[in-house]
């Protein structure tokens, strides 16, 4: 399925190649690179590409291209969610998935690349099992093993792959045991010129932290599972338990993962929680503009609007900006020519504003259309959706008790606002 | 296959030799020290060049490392080996040194050596053999994990002449006990293949092996295989089909999408389209499609399509699937179900495509794909999803693109203003190339609603104005289009653009307004000459295009208007002469010929205005991924639009159905681990267990469906089901399958009883070609037929019965398997036979939920029956403690009451008791099915029990077929059918024996009378509302101390009664529906927590004296302890 992964930097270097099959040269990079060079930006290149004897499927993630080869038909979404896997792995193992780390790591990269995939096809792809084969480096053992030559390389064999629950490694142990689940929504939503909605969305996802002895069986239910619309669930939820009783049900894995992700059914009113009144204007004459953007709370449910960022990706004819914000700071990047609003809290008795002006290469027209304005908030202890709740968290199979917690977070998902 | 063996093992005795003599030869190279021969190795290769010397002398201290005795060192030596690969660089040289610590006790420093094998064993073929004894030995280890992956890594070794080796190792891993072996010996399959294609055929044997694997561990891993060596060879899914299908859940997710691509090939071939019913209805009404399903279930159900239960199966086993966090996995889903689902189930889909588009770019830009080709044939499908689609400023442009194209092609009379708005902000965006194709985008949905093409068209010649040229360009080229399809009053526009065309400069553009030009030039006549005057000028400095326009302008004017453009024409016909580019010159040639009249033009020339001037068919604009259908969703092929290698086209649906016996399975398969504890539970246990029963029953209906009418029934059960018991499948399948056509074309006259139960699978295609004919013979019936349950409950009430048949199938197959063991052909070993895995469906059979569409009307049969071929299928699985623990909270099943109808002292011997098994009736829905253990026990066999006379207007009953002979001491159950019409009349009528004849009754409860009902909460309380006043009883009741808890409290009405269970929210609200068999009447039961133990029971239904007999019942059963 897959034959051989490469690993591209930004800039196109060519740092880490792969191969589960024969060896195929790394020269059939070349088409990818070249349809990198056409396509400008990295993120407009096609991630299915083709070539006179190859087809190439790419993703990109952190700067980096992960490009698989591959010789006959495969379903791409397989190729791009392995991928998408294994830099999920890297993320996991090294805490950041970038060029830098993937350099340093090189053996540890390549030893969980043979064994994430047999003959192209995925063998273990479960951070558990794999993290009992291959240890994640930490700075402590990176000491000890320079000192004594001990290795990165479990020593046990991986038995949670043989098991039933595969994603849960066995014989875990902790002194606390606790189970902490974080309800985050993001509010995705477009919202026009004038202010009004033109579409706007949840979506919710539970993620948990549990650390628990044994093999526990958890049991979560929520208050009004009618509001979930659309789920998805690790695979290590019992999924005819939610059928018919919309309890989720499981043995979790070990440390951190993603229980279940949620659509919040349409029907429901989504409140909006922060109203934008924004002036962006191209002067027609002079190579200037004016920019006057404030911000101020609208169905907040009495929290508090935290972590409130606004970006602004202006015109490419745009030289610079002149702005004072009467709250955070801001920045303007002048090779993507974005502008990074940092508000942080919003205060409702002083809103804060951003105006000043906008100065355009000389010569180059006005721009034709304002650019959109991109807002990020985090509202600490408020589920949106107003309704969903975690009702209880029972566990079965083990006699300990274990320590509970759920938190609520409302985020800014895709919340764009048209000018 | 033994033969095959033992040459395999001679080959490889061979090859194990040349491997050993290559190993004495360089035996030295294994000494710690460098040896001589050694040197000149490492120098030859290394020999390669100067622009290597560098990179060797770096290799020479790693070699050095490597021979040292330090562990420490050779893995620092490793792992900076291992980063020389990684960065693509060669360390082929260091291939002696390495492959020395192949046996190392380190294991990463073993790992890592393997990294290196694998990588380099091809090039260095004769090294390579060195490490091979090494894996051998590791293949016997006691550790599966060493065993697992010494294979993978000798299979991994590209080295041709292993191949024997290679194989021998495969066929035995194959049989390894351990699953993760055998998983790996399926990933080395292919590798051999690879390597050595001629070892196809041994191959296919190994995979055909592992195909019947029931670990969930494996069957991702050979489907792959499969799919890699042999995709053609479908006869090997046969078998596993319904296996596959049960396992599915709990495969690895990667396996998933593997399995699920290749059963929808498998699919494809083996089941009858579902859409030939609807799929005139489709091509008329495409838009109403989603929003009038009602009125589609009407249509559909005058002309029956049975869907074959594994083909339901397959639908239904994929459909939780969909909840998959992995993406490929919930794409494979939706792909199977656009190929292969009905039409109207296909829309189940959507929701959770829609929810893929919120995973990464890349996933997006696969997923939008599909449904851009998805949302060409089916609109209804995406529009309620239409926003989902809209386009951020901050999307990719690809993605931009596909999104726009979604629009488009949801686009209809209702939404357009919206998406023409949605429109109008992309015009405006900052990515050109974007807007260029908003244009396009308004371009289409112009000419495909006619509503809008006038908007549209001023829209778009405001745009004209716009700045941006691109934007310009594209727009004047879509107006072109656009004017072409209703050119009459629209010379205003033609006048701007020629207004317009000194300021373009985009050549498509130009060309397009100097054919609008020539095409209309009478309607512009003042203009048109201006124009080619104006590109007289600059002809010579234009683009190739724009000169061909000009040139065609040029010549149509000549024809209209040659007094104003006579010169101007032969002017640029001159020029055009001299052009550079030959096509330019072969026009100009040809228009001169064509238009200037000379003595050699021929004929021609009197055409010439015929010819140029002819009006031109408008031009479709078509979405661009209009023929992307061709391929099989989510595949490569798909999303590149060509057809790649390996790709396996989808076969088109059969016209009829290839025989579906072949999926049959035998129950019993000696070879597995599990097979001793099945062997004894063959030993007679049978009549403790009900599930017994069920599997007589379900066996009894292979028979009964011939005789489905129930007038027949009184004739029935007089031939011998022996007889033809013993007869070869193949030859009775003929029989009686040819029989049952005579049955269900004249029916009326019902002599077909003796349709006898040895008929195998065929059963199935019966009752198809029955239900098939049903239509027709509904008008001569009464009411409740097996016809009225398809009218009533569409797909869901089809299930059950199909499933149920299918059950039977494989049921009475599976007899025909035990016959041929024990030659006893008779009913009552069929009987003792299985009991064992009776008992374990039976546990099962509440796991499988059947009610999969939610579509589908409440008054379908919550069925139970389910093939137990598949549950056998299942069993030997390690089920995980998922379904364990899910037993407890599903099942519904209260203690099974049994009661007396024969005693033995007075049926002289025989003995026979009752129970209702609560399962629909396979005879007929409107019967309530009845379990009749009948048991001798007497000192003499008995023999032709069957069912005599029944009192005269009696009730409908479904006889058993006649048990020849039955055996002092043992029992046999049989299952009948009874029609009781919703009253508790008893149903009387005689036992006979050969010699004798008792009077008999079944009096039923009323609470069986009933069949649960799913409905939801909402739904319940809408029915209950209808239910009001009269049909309304209620009773305020005193609840045992042990029963107030919603456990018990749900166990004693289940027991009493047979209902489903509404879940609810409310803590002191339990609610419970159910339908009443005969009649399909809903009852409702609703019973409200009040303090100390008190509570109201209510119970709404039309049935008014069933209500109150039934909250006698549960009254009685609540107040008990």
């Amino acid at each position: 399925m897959i034959n051989s992964l490469f690993l591209i930097s930004h800039s196109g270097d060519i740092f880490l190649e792969k191969h589960w099959k024969s060896v195929i040269s790394r020269s059939v990079c070349d088409y990818f690179l070249e349809a990198k060079e056409k396509a400008g930006d990295p993120e407009n290149v096609a991630p299915v590409l083709q070539t006179p004897h190859h087809y190439l499927i790419s993703i990109y993630r952190g700067k980096l291209f992960f490009l698989s080869v591959t010789q006959t038909e495969v379903p791409p979404l397989f190729v791009i969610e392995f991928l998408h896997r294994v830099a999920d792995t890297f993320q996991d193992y090294f805490g950041d998935c970038s060029e830098v780390v993937i350099k340093e790591n090189t053996v540890t990269v390549y030893e969980l690349l043979e064994e994430m995939l047999d003959n192209g096809f995925p063998l273990a792809t479960e951070s558990n099992v794999l993290k009992e084969m291959i240890r994640p480096p930490t700075i402590l053992r990176s000491v000890v093993n320079t000192l004594t030559g001990g290795s990165n390389v479990g020593g046990t064999l991986p038995t949670g792959q043989l098991s039933n629950v595969p994603w849960r490694r066995a014989g875990v142990k902790y002194t606390n045991n606790e189970a902490y689940f974080d309800v985050i929504e993001e509010i995705d939503a477009i919202l026009d010129k004038s202010g009004t909605t033109v579409f706007a969305e949840i979506q919710g996802v539970v993620e948990a932290c549990v650390k628990l002895t044994g093999m526990p069986d958890l049991t979560l239910s929520f208050m009004n599972p009618r509001l979930l619309d659309d789920v998805s669930f690790h695979p290590c939820v019992r999924f005819k338990r939610w059928e018919s009783e919309r309890v989720l049900s499981f043995i979790p894995p070990d440390g951190n993962f993603r229980l279940m992700s949620y659509h919040v059914s349409s029907q429901n009113l989504v409140a909006i929680p922060v109203y934008v009144k924004q002036n962006i204007s191209f002067l027609e004459t002079g190579s200037c503009g004016r920019l006057d953007i404030t911000i101020g709370p609208k169905q907040t449910m009495g929290k508090s609007v935290e972590n409130l960022t606004v970006t602004i990706p202006m015109p490419k004819s745009v030289l610079s900006v002149n702005l004072t914000a009467t709250q955070g700071t801001y920045t303007f990047d002048l090779t993507t020519k974005v502008v990074l609003w940092d508000v942080g809290k919003l205060n409702p008795q002083k809103l804060p504003n951003l105006r000043g002006s906008i100065s355009i290469q000389t010569g180059s027209p006005k721009p034709e259309e304002n650019p959109s304005i991109n807002i990020g908030l985090q509202i600490q202890q408020l589920a949106i959706s107003a309704g969903l709740k975690v009702s209880r968290l029972d566990m079965y199979g083990e006699k300990y008790k274990p320590f509970k917690g759920v938190k609520y977070v409302t985020k800014a998902g895709k919340f764009q606002v048209r000018t | 296959m033994n033969g095959g063996f033992s040459s395999l093992r001679s080959e490889a005795a061979g090859a194990m030799r040349t491997v050993l003599v290559s190993a004495e030869s360089l035996q030295l190279t294994l000494k710690p020290e460098l040896t001589q021969e050694e040197q000149a190795l490492t120098h030859a290769t290394a020999a390669g060049g100067k622009a290597r010397e560098t990179l060797k002398a770096g290799n020479e201290d790693l070699k050095e490392m490597l021979e040292s005795n330090k562990e420490s060192l050779k893995l620092e030596a490793m792992k900076r080996i291992v980063q020389l690969i990684s960065k693509g660089k060669n360390a082929s040289d260091l291939f002696p040194a390495v492959v020395k610590n192949v046996a190392s006790k380190n294991i990463e420093l073993k790992k890592l050596v393997y990294v290196y094998l694998v990588r380099y064993a091809e090039e260095q073929q004769d090294l390579a053999l060195l490490s091979i004894s090494t894996f051998q030995r590791a293949l016997k280890d006691p550790n599966q994990f060493i065993r697992a992956s010494a294979l993978r890594v000798l299979s991994s070794i590209r080295v041709p002449i292993i191949v024997p080796i290679m194989m021998l190792a495969i066929k035995e891993a194959a049989s390894d006990l351990s699953p993760y072996v055998r998983k790996t010996s399926a990933h080395a399959i292919q590798k051999l293949y690879s390597l050595d294609a001629d070892q196809k055929e041994h191959l296919i044997e190994v995979i055909e092996k592992l195909l019947k694997d029931k670990s969930t561990l494996v069957a991702g891993s050979v489907v792959v295989a499969f799919e890699e060596v042999c995709p053609d060879r479908i006869d090997l899914i046969h078998r596993n089909y319904r296996k596959l299908c049960n396992l599915l859940v709990d495969v690895e997710e990667w396996g998933q999408v593997v399995i699920i691509n290749m059963l929808t090939r498998y699919a494809r071939t083996q089941f009858t389209s579902p859409w030939k019913e609807d799929g005139i209805f489709d091509e008329s009404e495409k838009a109403f499609y989603d929003s009038d399903s009602e009125e589609k279930q009407g249509q559909r159900e005058a002309k029956p399509y049975i869907m074959d239960p594994d083909h339901r199966l397959l639908l239904r086993n994929t459909k939780p699937l969909l909840q998959s966090r992995n993406t490929a996995v919930v794409m494979a889903v939706a792909q199977l179900y656009w190929h292969l689902a009905p039409k109207h189930e296909v829309s189940i889909v959507t929701k959770s495509l829609v929810r893929l588009l919120r995973s990464h770019r890349e996933v997006q830009y696969v997923v939008l794909q599909n449904i851009a080709t998805m949302s060409i044939q089916r609109k209804g499908m995406f529009e309620p999803y239409m926003k989902s689609f809209y386009v951020r400023s901050t999307d990719a442009t690809h993605i931009k693109t596909l999104k726009l194209e979604i629009l488009t092609n949801l686009a209809n009379e209702a939404n357009i203003s919206t998406i023409l708005r949605e429109f109008q902000t992309y015009v405006k965006s900052q990515d050109k190339a974007f807007a260029a194709a908003t244009i396009q985008a308004i371009g289409r949905c112009a000419t495909n609603i006619s509503e809008v093409t006038d908007t549209c068209l001023n829209g778009l010649v405001l745009l004209l104005s716009n700045r941006d040229e691109t934007v310009v360009a594209e727009s004047v080229v879509v107006i072109k289009k656009l004017l072409q399809t209703q050119p009459t009053q629209h010379c205003d526009i033609i006048k701007h653009m020629a207004k317009l065309f000194d300021n373009i400069t985009v050549p498509m553009a130009r060309a397009s307004i100097l054919w609008l030009m020539g095409e209309y030039c009478e309607r512009v006549p003042k203009i048109a000459p201006d124009v080619l005057r104006k590109m007289a000028k600059t002809f010579t400095s234009e683009e190739d295009i724009v000169k061909l326009q000009t040139v065609n302008l040029a010549a149509k004017l000549y024809l209209t208007n040659s007094k104003q453009t006579k010169l101007l024409t032969q002017y640029i016909l001159n020029l055009g002469k001299y052009d550079q580019n030959y096509d330019i010159r072969d026009r100009t040639r040809f228009i001169r010929q064509l238009i200037v009249p000379s003595e050699k033009s021929g004929a021609l020339n009197k055409y010439a205005r015929r010819i140029l001037l002819a009006s031109k068919p408008a031009p479709v604009l078509e979405s661009a991924f209009k023929d992307r259908d061709r391929f099989q969703l989510g595949t490569l092929s798909h999303s590149l639009n060509i057809k790649t290698t390996g790709y396996q086209e989808l076969s088109d649906w059969p016209a009829t159905a290839p025989d579906p016996s072949v999926r049959n399975v035998e129950v019993i398969e000696p070879v597995q681990e599990w097979a001793p504890s099945l062997g004894k539970a063959k030993k007679p246990k049978s009549d403790k267990f009900y599930s017994d029963d069920e599997e007589e029953e379900e066996e009894e209906e292979g028979s009964g469906s011939g005789s489905e009418d129930d007038s027949s029934s009184s004739s029935s059960s007089s031939s011998s089901s022996g007889g033809s018991s013993e007869e070869s499948g193949s030859a009775s399948e003929e029989e009686s399958s040819g029989g049952s056509e005579k049955t269900s074309s004249d029916s009326g006259k019902s002599s077909s009883g003796s349709e006898v139960s040895s008929s195998e699978s065929e059963s199935k295609q019966k009752k198809k070609k029955l239900t098939k004919k049903a239509t027709p013979r509904k008008s001569k019936q009464t009411a409740a037929d097996s016809d009225s349950d398809e009218n009533g409950n569409g797909p869901v009430g089809k299930t059950s019965s199909s499933s149920a048949e299918s059950s039977s199938d494989s049921e009475s197959d599976s007899e025909e398997d035990s016959d041929s063991d024990s030659p006893a052909p008779q009913k009552k070993t069929v009987a003792k036979t299985k009991p064992k895995v009776e008992v374990k469906s039976k546990k099962e059979v509440s796991l499988l939920d059947l009610d999969d569409f939610s579509p589908a009307p409440p008054s379908a049969p919550k069925s139970s029956v389910f093939s137990s071929s598949l549950l056998s299928d299942l069993e030997g699985l390690s089920l995980s403690n998922v379904s364990s623990a899910m037993q407890v909270t599903s099942s519904s099943f209260g203690p099974v009451k049994t009661y007396e109808l024969l005693h033995h002292m007075t049926g002289k011997g025989l003995s026979a008791k009752y129970h209702f098994p609560r399962q629909p009736c396979l005879y007929q829905p409107s019967m309530v099915a009845v379990q009749v253990i009948l048991t001798n026990s007497s000192d003499h066999s008995l023999e032709e029990i069957h069912i005599g006379d029944r009192s005269p207007g009696s009730l409908n009953v479904h006889c058993f077929n006649t048990v020849e002979r039955l055996e002092p001491g043992a029992s046999v159950s049989v299952s009948m059918g009874i029609d009781f019409s919703d009253s508790t009349q008893a149903a009387n009528f005689q036992l006979c024996t050969k010699e004798d004849q008792f009077s008999v009754s079944i009096q039923p409860a009323v609470g069986e009378l009933l069949m649960p009902s799913t409905m939801k909460e909402p739904d319940f309380c809408s029915e209950q509302k209808k239910l009001m006043g009269m049909n309304e009883t209620s009773a305020t009741i005193t609840m045992a101390t042990a029963n107030t808890s919603k456990q018990n409290i749900s166990k004693q009405v289940l027991s009493v009664a047979n209902v489903g269970v509404v879940s609810s929210d409310q803590n002191n609200l339990q609610r419970f529906a159910g339908r009443t068999v005969s009649s399909g009447a809903l009852v409702l039961v609703t019973l409200e927590l009040r303090e100390s133990s008190t509570a109201l029971l209510t119970i709404n239904t039309e049935k008014t004296v069933m209500a109150s007999m039934l909250l006698r019942d549960l009254k009685q059963a609540l107040s008990q302890a």
